[in-house]
């Protein structure tokens, strides 16, 4: 009956601001009053700050104010949100994170000096008149500089620059498990490091109001209440209700914008200095140095098989870069994201993973889509790929071999996680069947009368998202709970506004909430808004991230209804006379059972609110609902992605051909912006894959620092994909919902450098670490005709 | 950006003044450069002096010769019917620079003034023996390029048009760098009356330069097996993230075949 419901690809009602410019981003907001801050920032790794001279800059025409570090020593650090214990129970090593920085500076882009003006040119203009005496130190960049024998220390108090040195799974039972073992298939991997680059970069305006006395944040943030937090109670000692944050529209985050970064801080607490609002507005040099990066992992994995291809376990060895500061949730993402998610798809009986967090003088690394998630999948699909090879089985029949069957949920995994929903054989045949693998020998043949080298992979993973069980995260070191809220206001005339803690920059939120809202409670979907990213206007809410807005948010959304309707009901109930439990309510109407009685949605509402005919000893009037939901576990998506690409042999090109999905994503309410995400998640995961890498110099300066030398994908990178669905219902939320958000990057990269492993298979390629670059293909094929020469 | 001084002259005398009066003076084609560079303070003209209102945006084929304004976008050379049937290969090479804006704004005097060792234009000009015109004087091509972002050109001294001669065949392969979409190589060989000229941009570290040894073999034989087993020199190409300097020899030999079975 609801048009516009569950199931209904409706058209985004946001894209027609967005697309006709009318969006309200932070750099389109001005407050009156208003200055510009400028950040002067470290143009050397790591370096002792003898003196900051501002004396000359204070000078400058249009200068409000200049800090500093030594401003900032009354306030907090910038604070990390997760705790992780080291194997021998001792807590990582947490050094201070300053706002501006303080005696030292830790990588290119470090903060030095905020130069507020009255305009951004004033304002770069004195930053360049502030002298700087920095006497330059010795950095480390890369994983392995950082753990040589007397590398130099990031920060003094971490010894070895090691953060920490953690560890799951059972030891015991792996080393028994590799006893028995019929062959073990050992391969080193490099989880490339990537620039998250969203479309908007970040900005930020403070802004205090003498009269009041409160303070306002105007951020590019994933999650309002988190930074209102992280920043109020940690940094600031700002109470939250003199502490408003606002996320308006947000053009992108993939995670960069879940953080709590300097600037913020710097700027609330100096718009309360200069007692005038201060704005700032990253550019793209910037967001490079400043903007969390992504992954960074070197691992090496080893899987024992027997004799048959069954995996009886698997032993991991983990070095993560931290950059220089722990950034909010980097330390939960080369832990909790990803080493319990080593069992995959696969029922491989024992796993131990370790895992040693280290400090670079790099930008700090945080999650990027997928968070840790990609790391684990790309690790255990290509030791798959390397095992069936090794062991000489087909790459399709291994996996089989391996699969937890669909009779076997509840699943409990040897590290920690229990998957309550999937069929992978389900998504795999769909998979296999629509990227036409049984036809691929035929491609194959095309492909080689042409000279090109054709290439296809597979890659099945799940992943864990709709985070979090509150307690679960807070035993594994979360600092925060991670439910969602809701509050639904059902207005006197029977239209609704939805107040979520969700929030949406780019996934449609307010689409599809509307029509999750329209299914439950009958309204036309141009009937209800939704409201998100502002905590003065919706009650509180952990954000957006780890694919968690619908399985979460939305599950609040459910119970919030829930209470409206149980409260429609006894109104219903006393304006028709009936009992309680005779009304049912469907399609927007509240009826009597067995008769014919009914009324509308918007007839209770109004009763509601004008309550002359009312229940007034028992029932409040009005019609608004709030509801807390925290998951009782985490939501695992899975699926299969399937690659096919075609290899130049003369340049080393790789051409993507084609992409083939098939995903579990639970319930779907919008098929549109489902196949949109699992798309765009893709091109990243492709990004990840064949293009995209942050390259830092043995010095610590960033290489691939701007466009010209960092490849982004373009739409002709991308080939077409292909989005198929096979679909088990989460069974611990009330959507049965699991979430997408992520599937696509997580899926993805695997699935490519497989096909690309694959297309070379002639050339003696064991493994190609990402990106597969032309260059590297290329030095790889060229490296092996000589050995075809000597034999 | 710095604050500047902006002048439009509508005489190419005026804007030789301008260039001329001051050695901070600068001029301003499409900007596709040289407005990047100003907003990273890269740069700190007094006055920028933009060339636009010169009438140096046209394409002439006459007297077995085409000429280029030097204000000509690389979208209108890319377009023109006249390049098309003089020089195909040129019009290729304009509607490959860059993107669609890029095309738009950027022009054949701003690539040739910026010398950018991976530009596109700097190859088939010096491939096929254009002379460059300024307001001084005409430069040989040959004369012209003097190694990255370096060229014979005087301080303030205006390209005003780059003549083409007319060439049998010819022909342009481009590798693309992955992140920018310039040349890392980039080969143009044309088959003129004067011989075979081929030029290399993107790979090498002195910016665009002739391959003498392709030019012998294809003048022997214009075929792309004629450079079988023709090495370019690994001690004479750039290296960075994006290539070995080996890789960017060999890539040098693959475009230069697939230039050469291209030509026409
Ligand atoms: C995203 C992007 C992609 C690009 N991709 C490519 C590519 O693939 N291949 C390629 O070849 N190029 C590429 N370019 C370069 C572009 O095509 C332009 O040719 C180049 O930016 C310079 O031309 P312009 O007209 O914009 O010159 P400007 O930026 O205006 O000027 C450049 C310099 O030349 C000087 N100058 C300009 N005109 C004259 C003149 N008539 N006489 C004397 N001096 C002059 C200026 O003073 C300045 O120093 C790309 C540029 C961008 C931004």
């Amino acid at each position: 009956m609801v048009v516009d419901g569950i199931g209904a690809s409706v058209k985004r009602k946001e894209d027609l601001r967005f697309l006709s410019g009318r969006g309200n981003y932070v750099d389109d907001m001005n407050r009156p009053g208003q200055t510009f801050a400028h950040f002067l920032r470290s143009d050397v790794p790591h370096g002792k700050l003898n003196k900051v001279d501002i004396s000359a800059a204070l000078k400058m025409p249009g200068v409000v104010a200049i800090f500093t570090g030594d401003d900032f020593t009354g306030v907090g650090g910038i604070p990390c949100g997760w705790q992780i214990h080291s194997k021998d129970g001792t807590p990582m090593v947490e050094p201070r994170h300053p706002v501006l920085a303080a005696g030292k500076v830790r990588h290119v882009g470090d903060p030095i000096a905020m130069v507020v003006a009255e305009t951004k040119q004033q304002a770069k203009d004195a930053a360049e008149a502030i002298i700087l005496d920095i006497e330059t130190l010795p950095a480390v960049a890369g994983l392995t500089a950082a753990l040589a024998a007397g590398a130099p220390l990031v920060h003094d108090e971490a010894a070895g620059n090691i953060c920490f040195d953690w560890h799951i799974g059972d030891k015991a039972a792996v080393e028994a498990g590799f006893a028995k073992a019929h062959k073990i298939v050992r391969l080193d991997l490099v989880n490339n490091r990537l620039v998250p680059n969203a479309m908007e970069p970040r900005a930020a305006i403070g802004d205090y109001d003498v009269s009041s006395g409160e303070y306002t944040l105007y951020t590019t943030s994933q999650n309002p209440h988190v930074i209102r937090l992280l920043m109020g109670a940690f940094v600031l000692s700002i109470p939250e209700h003199k502490l408003r944050v606002v996320a308006p529209d947000v053009g992108g985050g993939f995670g960069s914008k879940i953080f709590h970064y300097a600037e913020e801080a710097a700027l609330t607490w100096a718009a309360g200095k200069v007692k005038r609002p201060i704005k700032w507005t990253a550019d793209r040099t910037e967001a490079f140095i400043t903007d969390a990066h992504g992954r960074d992992h070197i691992s090496t994995a080893e899987l024992a098989l027997d004799a048959e291809g069954h995996f009886l376990a698997l032993k991991v060895n983990t070095q993560a870069n931290m950059g220089a500061y722990l950034s909010t949730f980097a330390p939960s993402v080369p832990t909790y994201l990803s080493a319990t998610l080593l069992a995959g798809v696969y029922k491989t009986p024992a796993i131990y993973a370790e895992v040693k967090a280290v400090f670079t003088n790099t930008v700090p690394v945080d999650a990027y889509r997928g968070a840790g998630r990609p790391e684990a999948t790309f690790l255990l699909e290509r030791i798959v790929d390397v095992a069936a090879r090794e062991m000489n089985m087909d790459r399709v029949e291994i996996r089989k071999k391996n699969f937890i069957p669909k009779e076997a949920f509840p699943y409990q995994t040897p590290i920690a996680l229990q998957y309550d929903s999937g069929d992978y054989m389900a998504t795999f045949d769909g998979c296999l069947k629509a990227a036409d693998y049984a036809g691929f020998e035929a491609r194959r043949k095309a492909s080689a009368a042409k000279g090109k080298l054709r290439g296809i992979g597979i890659s099945t993973y799940v992943e864990a998202c709709g985070i979090a069980p509150s307690a679960v995260a807070g035993a594994l070191g979360a600092r925060a709970g991670l439910y969602e809220v809701a509050n639904i206001r059902v207005h006197p005339t029977g239209s609704v506004t939805v107040f979520t803690g969700a929030h949406s920059h780019g996934q449609g939120h307010e689409t599809t909430f509307a029509q999750l809202v329209s299914e439950q409670l009958g309204v036309a979907h141009d009937m209800i808004d939704i409201v998100h990213g502002d905590t003065g206007k919706v009650p509180f809410g952990m954000g957006t991230y780890g694919s968690r807005s619908l399985s979460v948010g939305g599950s609040a959304m459910v119970k919030a209804m829930d209470k409206i309707i149980d409260k429609g009901k006894k109104i219903a109930a006393h304006l028709m006379e009936a009992d309680v439990h005779d009304i049912e309510f469907k399609d927007g109407k509240f009826s009597v059972v067995g008769t014919d009685k009914a009324k509308t949605f918007g007839e209770i509402a109004l009763t509601a609110y004008v309550p002359h005919n009312y229940p007034i000893e028992e029932l409040e009037p009005g019609l608004e609902e709030t509801a807390f939901y925290d998951p009782k576990n985490f939501t695992y998506p899975g699926g299969c992605h399937i690659a096919e690409v075609e290899i130049d042999p003369d340049t080393g090109t790789v051409s993507m051909i084609s992409f083939t999905a098939v995903d579990d994503i639970g319930r779907v309410i919008n098929p549109m912006i489902v196949e949109g995400q699992v798309q765009g998640g893709i091109a990243q995961g492709i990004g990840q894959a064949l293009l995209e890498h942050a390259i830092y110099d043995e010095s610590g300066q960033l290489l691939s620092g701007s466009m010209m030398d960092y490849t982004m994908p373009r739409a002709d990178d991308i080939p077409n994909i292909s989005v198929g669905m096979e679909v088990t219902l989460c069974t611990h939320n009330p959507l049965g919902s699991k979430g997408v958000g992520e599937v696509g990057a997580i899926g993805s990269p695997p699935a490519v450098i497989n096909a690309v492993v694959d297309a070379l298979r002639d050339y003696g390629v064991r493994h190609v670490d990402m990106p597969a670059t032309p260059a590297k293909i290329w030095a790889l094929i060229d490296a092996y005709h000589p050995k075809m020469a000597a034999e | 950006m710095y604050d500047f001084t902006y002048a439009k002259p509508a005489s190419l005398a005026d804007a030789a003044k301008a260039l001329g009066a001051d050695a901070e003076a600068k001029a301003l084609a499409g900007g596709m450069t040289f407005i990047p560079v100003l907003k990273q303070r890269l740069n700190k003209p007094s006055t920028v002096v933009d060339l636009s209102a010169l009438g140096l945006n046209y394409i002439k084929l006459e007297g077995g010769k085409l000429m280029i304004g030097a204000m000509t976008p690389h979208g209108s050379v890319a377009a023109s019917a006249d390049v098309k049937k003089a020089i195909p290969a040129l019009a290729e090479l304009a509607g490959n620079i860059g993107d669609r804006q890029v095309r738009y704004r950027g022009t054949i005097g701003g690539s040739l003034a910026n010398n950018d060792p991976s530009a596109c234009y700097p190859s088939a000009v010096l491939a096929l023996g254009a002379t460059i015109k300024t307001n001084e004087r005409s430069i040989a091509t040959d004369d012209y390029f003097q190694g990255m972002f370096t060229t014979a050109l005087n301080p303030g001294e205006i390209i005003t048009e780059v003549q083409f001669p007319i060439p049998e065949k010819a022909a342009y392969a481009k590798f693309a760098n992955p992140a920018s979409r310039y040349a890392m190589v980039g080969v143009f060989v044309a088959k003129t009356a004067g011989g075979v000229r081929v030029a290399v941009t993107g790979a090498g570290q002195n910016g665009v330069f002739r391959h003498a040894a392709f030019e012998a073999a294809l003048a022997k034989s214009f075929t792309p097996d004629a450079l079988n087993g023709i090495a370019t020199p690994v001690g004479d190409m750039n290296a960075d993230i994006h290539g070995s300097a080996a890789y960017r020899a060999h890539l040098v030999g693959v475009m230069a075949k697939r230039a050469v079975a291209a030509a026409k």
